[in-house]
């Protein structure tokens, strides 16, 4: 039944994996090319922006076409809206990997400096959030969104001890200031990459389960939930 | 491209054959058509042109006012007959029409079943008796029980001719009616006897009068049924135990004597007879559209 | 005002194929109920029970309760009484072709014996301005029949005439689905102003319609009662799979 209709989700589905392949690839690209001081690996990041930015595009157009020829109801309404919320944080991962890479640009011009951060460890779990994030998507299971959401505690973490360690450096060693300053600046903009994953999450969570856990409003069917209930 | 043009080019100019013969078959058909309405209307034409023809000439005022003469004198009319006629289709009308729609008002509304499908058997057999065997069952049950002939007997008679028809047509009307009205009247909580009578009933009016008007106008020209009920009378009678006068049985006397003046006077009966009826169904029609509101069916 | 409506173990069959298994709801005063399902789900056989137009039907039978407020519909009350007291709009418009407006309007209380004119006046101008056909209609009330008017006014029309009857509830078995979309438009609008004054169940194959008109939903499948629940959440997160599924089009 409604086979234009399934097919119209289909594609909606395909699309949303495919930019989300793009967003995972960027962060991941941007990561490796702060690792590997790679400017080469900046400037794929640049070149791929576009095809980022014309596939949020495409998705909201699809997404605003079934909702307005097709009714949709339920579990359908849910999972197009949640698409297009996805669709727009996807596009702000990719801008903050374009924000990584414009660091990394400035920070290959200065001298390399040893700085007591371990921003590949932030990126590798970033990278794992967006990755897992996604996956909860695929699959449409709530559980591994809510994994999701526990990591971001994580991440936000990492970031704040960062921010101690790196203005320590800062004061302690002001030659070191610009670079300090960039890692700094890529730790927040890793931050921002999970926040996104996290949002990502919790929109599949609205998706499958039909209830709004955003803010921090905590879900009632989890099984954390029902365990503090029944202590 | 090229190609294409020159096809479609063959295709419009090509004679086409068939639809020539399509349309000589189309015209022949409609030609037979009309021809059989002409054949049909010839009959009844020629019967009322016969009628005016031999008959006019004969009416009068003393025709429409005077009762006949006796045997031999010129003269006199077939007023007490006309009366009588109405007199007579009017007693019948009163026996007939609200039986023959009660009758049908139950078959429709109560009789889907076994016991309705044995009175729909009856009634069509009933319609089916010759009209003299009818005529000799009023004979005996009401005028061997009055002990004379009359207008009663004979509107017994033609009642029971009426009642089949109506009953059947008024059946057939009543099942026009969409189930939905029926509803409509259910569903505003009105009882079911009331809503058969004041809505589904009503709905079917135009229907179930013409049903009326059929049995009405068939039975006002029989005369067999009143040769032993009515049996005719020379004079004036109005009441309900004597005998009557009636135009058909008037017609009859005088078709069948061997008077020329009689011959005369019964062209000019049956004139006034067929006029009358036409004249009661007409009226009958009118008053039905009359009363008929924009827009209703 | 309107009554709640209370149904307990509803059991309804046509003869010996039974349609209707085991319905229990309760629907709130003043309040629109839409029912939902497709086609054979029984919808149409549960709200002719409310009514008693079921056992209209030759060989059909109803066992359970269903209670009007305080009045039970099937003891101590004949069904014309009832019918009185909960009126039907149809999925045609079936005004009666052969009488004027006024008398279609009026009919309900002429044919149970109400004859005073002045009352009789008054009822149908303040049914027909609850329905929102007066101003469309006041100047023939007389000379144009019930069957001239447009597909729309007459169930406006019809709507009038079951709401000069001045029943509690009101049910509507698929209302709309005769009609164009400005009608149906204009006698959704009526159902949201007649949700004041009556208890409103209306039967819609149109789940847009069921959206957009009913406070409450219930999703009827092969006889039984799947989900009833508010509108929004069968709509929106619905608890049932088979409602999901029928919601989404996937069937029916």
């Amino acid at each position: 039944m409604r086979t234009r209709f399934q097919q119209g989700l289909d594609e909606l589905r395909q699309k949303l994996l495919r930019m989300g392949g793009l967003a995972e690839q960027a962060v991941d690209r941007a990561c490796q090319a702060y690792r590997d001081r790679d400017l080469s690996r900046c400037q794929l990041v640049l070149e791929n922006e576009s095809l980022i930015n014309a596939a949020e595009r495409e998705i909201d157009e699809l997404a605003f076409d079934l909702l307005a020829m097709q009714q949709p109801m339920a579990g359908d309404l849910r999972f197009i809206l949640a698409v297009t919320k996805i669709n727009a944080d996807l596009e702000r991962v990719g801008d903050q990997s374009v924000n990584i890479a414009e660091r990394v640009m400035d920070m290959v011009e200065l001298p390399a400096v040893d700085l007591p951060v371990d921003i590949p460890r932030m990126a590798a779990a970033v990278s794992a959030m967006v990755r897992r994030a996604l996956e909860s998507f695929v699959e449409g299971k709530a559980e591994l969104a809510q994994a999701v959401l526990e990591m971001d505690n994580v991440v936000d973490r990492m970031r704040d001890e960062a921010f101690i360690m790196l203005v320590k450096t800062m004061n302690e060693r002001p030659e070191a200031t610009r670079q300090a300053l960039d890692a700094l600046l890529v730790a927040r903009n890793l931050e921002r990459v999970a926040d996104h994953a996290t949002n990502i999450a919790e929109d599949v969570i609205f998706w499958v389960r039909g209830f709004d856990v955003r803010h921090n409003v905590p879900d009632p069917d989890s099984q954390s939930q029902q365990e503090i209930k029944r202590t | 491209m090229s190609e294409a043009k020159v096809s479609s080019a063959k295709a419009r100019s090509a004679p086409p054959q068939v639809s020539v013969w399509r349309r000589f078959v189309n015209h022949l058909m409609t030609g037979v058509a009309v021809l059989t309405v002409l054949i049909v209307l010839v009959p009844l034409v020629a019967i009322f042109g016969y009628l005016l023809y031999k008959g006019f000439g004969s009416i009068n005022w003393a025709f429409l006012t005077q009762t006949p003469k006796p045997v031999g004198e010129p003269g006199g009319g077939m007023a007490n007959a006309i009366v009588g006629s109405m007199f007579i289709l009017a007693i019948g009308s009163l026996i007939g029409v609200p039986l023959g729609i009660g009758a049908g008002i139950y078959l429709s509304e109560y009789g889907r079943n076994r016991f309705g499908d044995a009175i729909r058997f009856i009634s069509d057999v009933l319609n089916g008796v010759p009209s003299i065997v009818i005529g000799i069952v009023a004979y005996g049950v009401v005028v061997l029980r009055q002990k004379h002939f009359s207008a009663l007997a004979g509107g017994f008679a033609l009642a029971i001719m009426m009642i089949p028809t109506i009953a059947r047509t008024t059946e057939q009307m009543l099942l026009l009616v969409p189930q939905a009205i029926r509803e409509a009247a259910y569903g505003l909580g009105i009882p079911r006897w009331r809503a058969t009578l004041s809505i589904t009933l009503r709905t079917a009016t135009s229907g179930v009068i013409t049903g009326v008007m059929l049995a009405f106008a068939r039975v006002a020209g029989e005369t067999a049924p009143l040769l032993f009920t009515a049996f005719g009378n020379q004079f004036w009678n109005l009441r309900l135990d004597q005998p009557t006068a009636a135009l058909p049985l008037q017609i009859f006397t005088y078709a069948i004597s061997p008077f020329d003046e009689w011959h005369r006077q019964a062209w000019a009966g049956a004139l006034v007879l067929i006029v009358l009826i036409v004249g009661a169904v007409a009226a009958v029609r009118i008053a039905v559209s009359r009363g008929t509101l924009a827009g209703a069916r | 005002m309107g009554v709640g409506i209370q149904v307990k173990a509803l059991n309804a069959w046509y003869g010996k194929t039974q349609a209707l298994y085991d319905i229990n709801l309760h629907m709130q005063a003043n309040h629109a109920t839409a029912l939902i399902g497709p086609s054979g789900c029984g919808k149409s056989t549960f709200i002719r029970c409310l009514n008693r137009m079921h056992e209209t039907i030759p060989e059909a039978r109803v066992e359970g309760r269903v209670q009007f407020g305080d009045f039970d519909a099937y003891n101590g009350t004949s069904p014309t009484q009832l019918r009185r007291r909960v009126g039907m709009v149809f999925q045609k418009p079936n005004p009666f072709p052969t009488m004027s407006i006024y008398d279609n309007v009026a009919s309900g209380l002429k044919l149970n014996g109400f004859r005073n004119r002045k009352q009789l006046d008054d009822t149908v101008e303040t049914a027909l301005q609850a329905s929102a056909l007066w101003e469309e209609v006041k100047d023939d009330l007389h000379k144009k029949s019930g069957a001239g008017l447009s597909g729309g006014q007459q169930q406006r029309l019809c709507i009038a005439r079951a709401l000069a009857v001045q029943p509690e509830v009101l049910l509507m078995d698929e209302p709309c689905s005769a009609l164009d979309p400005i009608s149906t438009g204009k006698i959704e609008e009526l159902i949201f102003q007649l949700k004041e004054k009556y208890t409103i169940v209306i039967v819609t194959h149109n789940m847009q319609q069921a959206a957009r008109v009913a406070e409450f939903t219930g999703f009827f499948l092969l006889g039984k009662m799947v989900e009833f629940d508010k509108t929004e959440k069968i709509f929106t997160n619905p608890s049932d799979k088979r409602t999901e599924d029928y919601i989404t089009g996937r069937f029916g």
